[in-house]
Formats: structure tokens, sequence, C-alpha cells
């Protein structure tokens, strides 16, 4: 066993050992106040951040930070997502690290550009400063008169300093937005009525249109390329090759797509090596070559532990899952001989810079670092590392073919279900041990998925796919997991919350990559938190305990006890009698281990399928910046974590994924979403924490354990679907 | 075949290209609309819908010959910032999206409905919508919008 977690990567986690005086969230490697605010302007303050919107509405939250520190009117606040030209670099959007990173850079920057403006209003009023009242931007004297604003006070003022670190941002008794105003959702008024906001909205004159033709798996190859075809396919159409990446460019859309269906009906691709059996997802994770670390150790050594006692294992399996945004992955790219600038969704917008440097480097005339330009434009939801930075790249290869012409790259849904990265499969193996007092005395957690990110940037080749497609291919890097100090990849929230003596925690990180899979919300908190708190309820049973009476027995972590105790005694339904049929589950996590608590309580109702009625969750997320906000996410979590948990997995076969459509890749419908109650515990005096992720596992847990109770029989392998269920009952009724 | 001539949010427009165009292509191509997504291609996801004479119907998979004479609406012809439809209001304050990418062609089947049934049970709601996707999970937030527009359509009627 070696340790094989790499060392601190930029977009992982802020590297705070950097022997700089700590300042907050991303202050700390973004130090100039001019990095993050602009207030020379009358009436306007320019906010630059280093994060995305992604539809969790980042930037409405990070708004209201600001006009809650600065005392402006929140209308007042102009928000300028990630760009590369300007603006702090704040490495990627993920882990639900935004509010804390980014949110806490700018509570301390706009609380030390309001102590500034405080100060000279003090010293050229001759006012005493605390008598100084600051109100909707304007600064008055305790009698009510005005003495300037920030741009007239600040006027002449250097912001491009490193944040001194003298100014506390307001306590929680002063604050008059946070936890309870509700301003308008920045993005949504383009967005209700259709204005131009998303980059697939995006139109430069003179606009080429780009699609790729794919093969099937990571090394399947080009057969057949048919040189007939170059002639027929229209007006201003261009195709080429290179190596297995094949380009169609058309002066229009249609001509595009036209000419992309046209020559995949002539391309033939050879097989490269089969994907794993799809029905065997265990025998392969088990088996495929892997590297062991030790995760976690407490206690008596493994070879040690007692045979008495009440023993239990389990094995839990998730498939392959899809990220399935509603709309597909776009860039725009334009090259004019000097400069490249990218338009992108990308999560990392500094991170695929440095990616598209590493894949252009070997170009007869390689693009620089200082040439590009990105910006980051909205897309349609994003859940983690899709196919956004891998369209950019498809972009920047055509775009470098024509100088001087603004070329936009669309996949299609079959290359978004098909060719973005998955979610990795993933098992877990569990064993305990209980003793006389019902206490657990020894608990094993195993498991084997690959490492959960290939993000852009942290590897010594490019992530990108074209890169390691075309006739000069760099391999794609094989995942690695994030280090346990940003809450870990494959092994996220596999070192349980519960108060067991003796313990030990297996990562078994595959070496092989037959699937494409990176990071996807929760990483591996979704099926480590499933396999934990399924086993759990399986530990009370055979102990004959209440679960949540056992869970409480294992934990001394008050803020979790908090949202145990809430959501159940919230909750209208919990522990009513049900009809047969019906059952109830609960499960909880504290995301990270680090992060948000949450804890859910479902009830579903099983017939051959599941059909989840009601979801009631409890959250302590800190502070709480937008209640509104931590709200949505927590909804949104937890009716995605049931379209995971009973619908979702990537279907294929030797050949290639198969699940390339809607049909074959369903999501939860409207007719089949749950009631979703949500609980915030807002503690206004504690660190504020993410709520994207805090959700899915918790879900995911209670519906196996709601499951478990209504058909009365344990289903170990997600989706919970009818053909799992089957199984699961089929493997109970044996003898 | 004749250029079909058709109208879109009640402006005449004759369509000169191949009328097996299909029909998002042209509103967000030729006529230079955003409204309308494109998620899938196929009519299986239900953002590039629009109303053909008050009917929604997915425009990804309509031909253009097929809305010869037809009164077509995008999301940009149900209201305005200005004047914006119930349904456009109560989706700002309910916050009802998170990415919103799916919004457009929610609002523009949900306004056939409150056309059609201007007082739906949250399940008629949930019934009209069943074509649509949402990946972001804001669905029960969408559904609360929708029942207040048409609380509200009520009392303005």
């Amino acid at each position: 066993m070696t340790p094989t977690n790499p060392p601190p990567i930029r977009g992982f986690v802020i590297d705070r050992q950097d022997g700089s005086p700590q300042l907050p969230g991303s202050l700390h490697t973004n130090r100039r106040l001019a990095q993050w605010l602009d207030l020379s302007q009358p009436g306007q303050v320019q906010v630059f951040i280093g994060k995305v919107e992604l539809g969790q509405g980042i930037l409405t939250a990070l708004q209201l930070i600001v006009a809650e520190e600065l005392d402006v009117p929140w209308s007042a606040v102009r928000m300028h997502s990630a760009n590369t030209a300007h603006g702090p670099d704040e490495g990627v959007t993920s882990g639900s690290l935004s509010v804390q990173d980014s949110g806490g850079a700018l509570r301390q920057a706009c609380a030390e550009v309001r102590a500034m403006a405080l100060q000279l209003a003090a010293e050229l009023s001759g006012h005493e400063r605390v008598s100084i009242s600051v109100r909707e931007g304007v600064f008055y004297t305790a009698q009510g008169a005005e003495l300037g604003h920030y741009a007239s006070l600040l006027q002449g003022v250097d912001l491009d300093i490193e944040c001194p670190l003298a100014a506390q941002p307001k306590a929680p008794q002063d604050r008059r937005l946070m936890g309870q105003a509700r301003p308008p959702r920045l993005d949504l008024a383009d967005k209700v009525f259709g204005h131009a906001r998303f980059i697939s909205d995006l139109r430069l004159p003179g606009m080429l249109h780009g699609r790729v033709l794919r093969p099937p798996t990571m090394d399947a190859t080009l057969a057949h390329w048919p040189a007939e075809a170059v002639t027929s396919l229209g007006d201003g159409v261009q195709i080429w090759r290179d190596g297995r990446f094949v380009a169609v460019l058309a002066p229009g859309e249609r001509q595009a797509d036209a000419a992309c269906a046209k020559l995949a009906a002539q391309l033939r691709w050879q097989a490269g090596s089969p994907l794993p059996d799809q029905h065997d997802l265990d025998g392969f994770l088990q088996h495929a070559p892997h590297q062991t670390t030790v995760t976690a150790e407490r206690g008596q050594a493994l070879d040690d532990w007692p045979s008495d006692g009440l023993q239990h294992s389990a094995v839990y399996l998730k498939p392959y899952l899809a990220h399935a945004s509603i709309g597909t992955s776009c860039a725009v790219a334009l090259w004019d001989g000097q400069q490249l600038q990218v338009w992108s969704h990308s999560q990392g917008i500094h991170n695929l810079r440095d990616d598209l440097v590493k894949a252009l480097a070997a170009e007869p005339v390689p693009v620089t670092k200082e040439q590009i330009v990105l910006r980051h434009v909205e897309s349609a939801g994003c859940y983690g590392h899709n196919g956004a930075d891998d369209v950019a790249f498809d972009a920047v290869l055509m775009a470098l073919r024509c100088p001087g012409q603004p070329v936009r790259v669309l996949w299609s849904r079959a290359d978004e279900l098909t060719h973005s990265p998955f979610a990795a499969a993933h098992r877990v193996a569990l064993r305990a041990r209980v003793d006389e007092q019902g206490r657990i005395s020894h608990w094993q957690h195993a498991l084997w998925a690959n490492g959960y990110s290939t993000r852009p940037g942290r590897a010594a080749a490019p992530a990108l796919l074209a890169a390691t497609q075309r006739e000069l291919a760099t391999a794609m890097p094989i995942p690695v997991n994030p280090p346990l100090a940003a809450g870990g990849g494959a092994e996220r929230n596999a070192v349980p919350a519960y108060q067991v003596p003796n313990l030990q925690v297996l990562n078994h990180r595959l070496l092989v990559m037959p699937l494409r899979t990176s990071a996807m919300r929760a990483l591996g908190a979704f099926a480590n938190v499933f396999a934990i708190e399924s086993f759990v309820d399986e530990l009370a049973s055979k102990c004959g305990q209440d679960p949540l009476a056992f869970r409480k027995q294992h934990l001394d972590d008050s803020r979790a006890l908090a949202v145990l105790e809430k959501v159940t005694s919230q909750s209208s339904w919990w522990g009513q009698k049900e009809p047969e049929g019906v059952g109830q589950g609960l499960a909880w996590a504290r995301y990270k281990n680090s992060g948000a608590w949450c804890a859910a309580i479902a009830r579903v109702q099983v017939s051959d399928q599941v059909r989840v009625l009601q979801i009631d969750l409890a959250v302590d997320v800190g502070m709480v910046v937008d209640l509104d906000g931590v709200i949505n996410q927590m909804e949104g979590g937890a009716v995605q974590a049931t379209s995971w948990a009973i619908k979702e997995q990537v279907s294929f076969d030797a050949q290639g994924v198969t699940s390339n459509d809607w049909v074959t890749y369903p999501l939860l419908r409207f007719s089949e979403v749950p009631e979703v109650r949500v609980h915030v515990i807002d503690r206004p005096d504690q660190a504020p924490l993410g709520a994207g992720e805090a959700a899915h596992g918790p879900v995911v847990g209670a519906l196996g354990n709601a499951v478990c109770q209504a058909l009365g029989v344990r289903v170990r392998e997600l989706p919970l679907s009818p053909d799992n269920l089957l199984r699961a009952v089929h493997a109970a009724d044996a003898p | 075949m004749t250029s079909p001539m058709f109208h879109v949010n009640q402006q005449a427009v004759r369509f000169a290209g191949d009328p097996q165009a299909n029909l998002l292509s042209v509103l967000r191509g030729e006529l230079g609309l955003s409204g309308p997504k494109f998620g899938c291609g196929q009519g299986e996801c239900g953002a590039c819908t629009v109303l053909v004479d008050g009917r929604p119907q997915t425009s990804c998979n309509l031909p253009v010959w097929s809305v010869e004479g037809s009164q077509v609406t995008t999301l940009e012809g149900l209201g305005t910032p200005e004047v914006p439809h119930a349904l456009q209001t109560a989706f700002i304050e309910e916050r009802a999206a998170q990415c919103g990418y799916c919004v457009s062609g929610i609002l523009t089947a949900a306004s056939a409905l409150l056309a059609a049934n201007p007082s739906p049970s949250l399940q008629d709601i949930a019934q009209a919508l069943d074509k649509h996707l949402c990946r972001c999970g804001a669905h029960n937030r969408m559904l609360r919008a929708i029942e207040k527009a048409a609380q509200q359509l009520a009392k303005t009627a």
C-alpha cells in the first residue's frame, strides 16, 4: 500500500502553506483589493469573482454578501463572472466551496473598503468615526448630514493594494440581509424573458458552426475515411481528420448537422478493447488493476479483530452515472493570429487555459498562456466535470484553422450522454462487529472505484478529449482523487462519523479507465453514504434497535444530532403507521466530514417500482447567506439524488455506451417528483458552508432504508430499479 | 414547394430555405431568437417547446413546412420585462429555476395549460409538464410558481 494522493494542485483547495499571512477565502491567493472590487463609479460596485454561475445561484449569494458588508443596495452591485483577463483566479467552482472561498474573500475585501471609506469620511468631516453610518452606499453623520458616497470618498485611493486585514466583517447582530433577504436571482429575468444569456445564445458576426464525430470508445480507431465524402457535403463545408478526431465546419448550423450526419454514415470505426460487462460491475471493480491506500485506521490491527459478538458484512454497488445536463456542451473560439479568445462554460477557466497551452505545445507555432483569454459564459446546469472543457478545445482546434473567424461548436445529445466524463461506478464492502452492549466496536469500509477527478489543469498531460484523439495524441490521465484535505474523491465520506473505536477504511483506486470518469456532484459521498447509512440500519435491525436511537448512541456531534432531531420532530408523517407497501427511511451525513450537516427522511411506495412520495431535509450550513438559495439547492439536490437513486445508470455493451438519449437514460419526471420540505438551521456566528452537495448522500441513504422497510428486503445495488428490486427479492428468497 | 409563410410572435415570416429545416433552427438561426433552446434534437426533453396555434410542440423535430399559415409563439412572445406574462412574474418571484435552461419550454407549455385550464391542480400541472425534463430538480418550485400565476390571472380576469 502506498500513498497515492497527489500534492496540493490548484483548484482542489486553497494552498495556505505558501508562507503568506493568512487571509480569508480566496483572498489568500488573490490578495489585492482591486482584483475583487471597483467602486470608482458613483452608485455602482463592480465585483469580480473567479467562481462561476452553474445554476446554483452563486452570483446572487455573493451579490448579497457585498450589499451586506458595504451597505449598498443590492441592485448597485454588478457581478462579473470568471475571466482570465481580470479578476481573481479561484481555480475551479466545485466542492461546495464558493460561499466559503469567494464569499469569505468578498466579506473581508468589502469590510476593508468600507472601513477605509469610513475613516476618510471621519477625517474629512471631523466627526467621530463611530458616529458615522452608511445607508444605501451613502455616509451620514449622527445628525443625518451626508458626507459622501463610496466613489466620492475613495476618489484617488488606490485599491490595488494587498488586503491590510485591518477590518472586521459585520457581526451577526449588525447584519440586515444575510439569512433574511430574498433578492431576485440576478440571472433569472434574462432566462424567463428569453434574452441571450447562455453560451449557446452567443452569436458573433461571421461565426462558423463546428461539429465533431468521435470514436465510440476511448481507444477505438478510424477504420475507414471516405475521401469522396469531402466534395459532396455542401457549399462551404470543411471536414478534416486529425488522427481519430473528425471535424466538420460549416457556415450554418443546419449545414453542419447535415454534413455531420452524412459523414457519420460513411465513417467506420474499429472497435478498441471491449468495455467491461455492465451486468457484472461488481466483478469488474473487484478485479480491475487497482492501487490501495489506507484512508483511515485506528484501534486494533485488523488481524486482531475479535470473531465474537454480532458480526455483519454487506456489499453495495453504484453504477456509472451521467451528468445529463439539459443543454449540450458548447464553446466559441476566435483566433486572430495573435490572440485566442475562448468563451466557455468550464467550471475552471484558468485550469482549462493551462490545458489548452499543454495541448497546443506541439503545434508548429504553439499558443502561449498570455495569448489566451478565456471568459466564462453560463450554460445549462452543471454538476461537475462535463464536456465543457472538451468542447472548448474542439472549438479552439477549429478556430486555429480559420484565423479571423469565430467558431462555435455544439455537442449533440448523444455526444453529451456518451462522451462527457461519467461519475465512477463504485463498490463498497462493509463489515462490522457489535459488542454485547449494542455498541459498534469494529468497522471496516473498503471501496473500489476510479478516482473522481480528471479535471483539466491538474495532470502533466491535458485532460481534453480531442487531445487524446489527434494524430499526436497524449493519453487521457487516469483519474486521481482530490486530497483528503479537500474532502477526498472516491473516499469522500467513507470515514464514518460514528464513534467506532476500531476502524479501517481502504480505498482501492482503479488504474484502468474503460469508461471515462471524473468529478460529478458529491463525488464518492453518494455511494459511501448510501452504503454506510444502509449498513447502520441493518445493524440497528440486527440489534433490535430503532434506527434513529441507534445512530444517536454512536454520535457525539451536536450539530449532527440537531439536524436529526429537526428533521424527525418537524415532520408531519415521520413515525406514522403506514399501509403495506409504504416505507420510511432515515439517513444523514456531514458532507466531506467537514462541510454542511444534512439529515433526510424519505417516504416511499414500492410496487414493482419505487415511487418516492415525500422527502424532508434538515440542513446546517453554518451562517446562512441566501436562505432561499440554500433551500433551492437542498430541494434540487433531493430531487436529483432521487433521480440518480431510482432511475439512472449508464448502459453500455462491449463496443460503446448505449444510453445515448433520454429514452435510454431517463430522468425523474414532473409526475414522479416527491414533495420536498427543507428545514434550515441558521448559525449566524459560524462559518458559512456550501449547500450544493449536502443532500445527495443522505437522500439516497434514506431512500434505501425506506425501500427496505416497504419491501421487507434490503436492496444494495443502485439504482433502486424494478430489475434490482426483483434481484434482491429473489436473492432473499433463495434457500 | 413554395416558401412557407407563417407568423412568429405575431410577425409575418417567409422562410425561403429548405422547407424540411427544423423550426427550432429557423427560430434560433434566421430569426435570431434565444428563447427556444436546443436540448436533444429529438423532441424528448421539451427545451425547444413553442406554441403552434396555441398548442405546445417541440420545435427541434418539426419541419418548417408544417407550420405554414400558423401562429408560432416563443418564450419571447409570452411577455416582456415591461409587460410580463403572469407566469414570467411568478417564476421570478418564486425563483422557480436553478440553471433556467428548461424554463423556456416549461413556461411556454404552462401558458398553453393556463389558457385551456385556468385553475389547474398541481397534478394537472405536473401532467401537462411531464414531457419536460429539468435536471437541476427545480420541479416543485415551478409547480408552485405556475399555481401562483394561475391564481394571479384569476384575480385579474
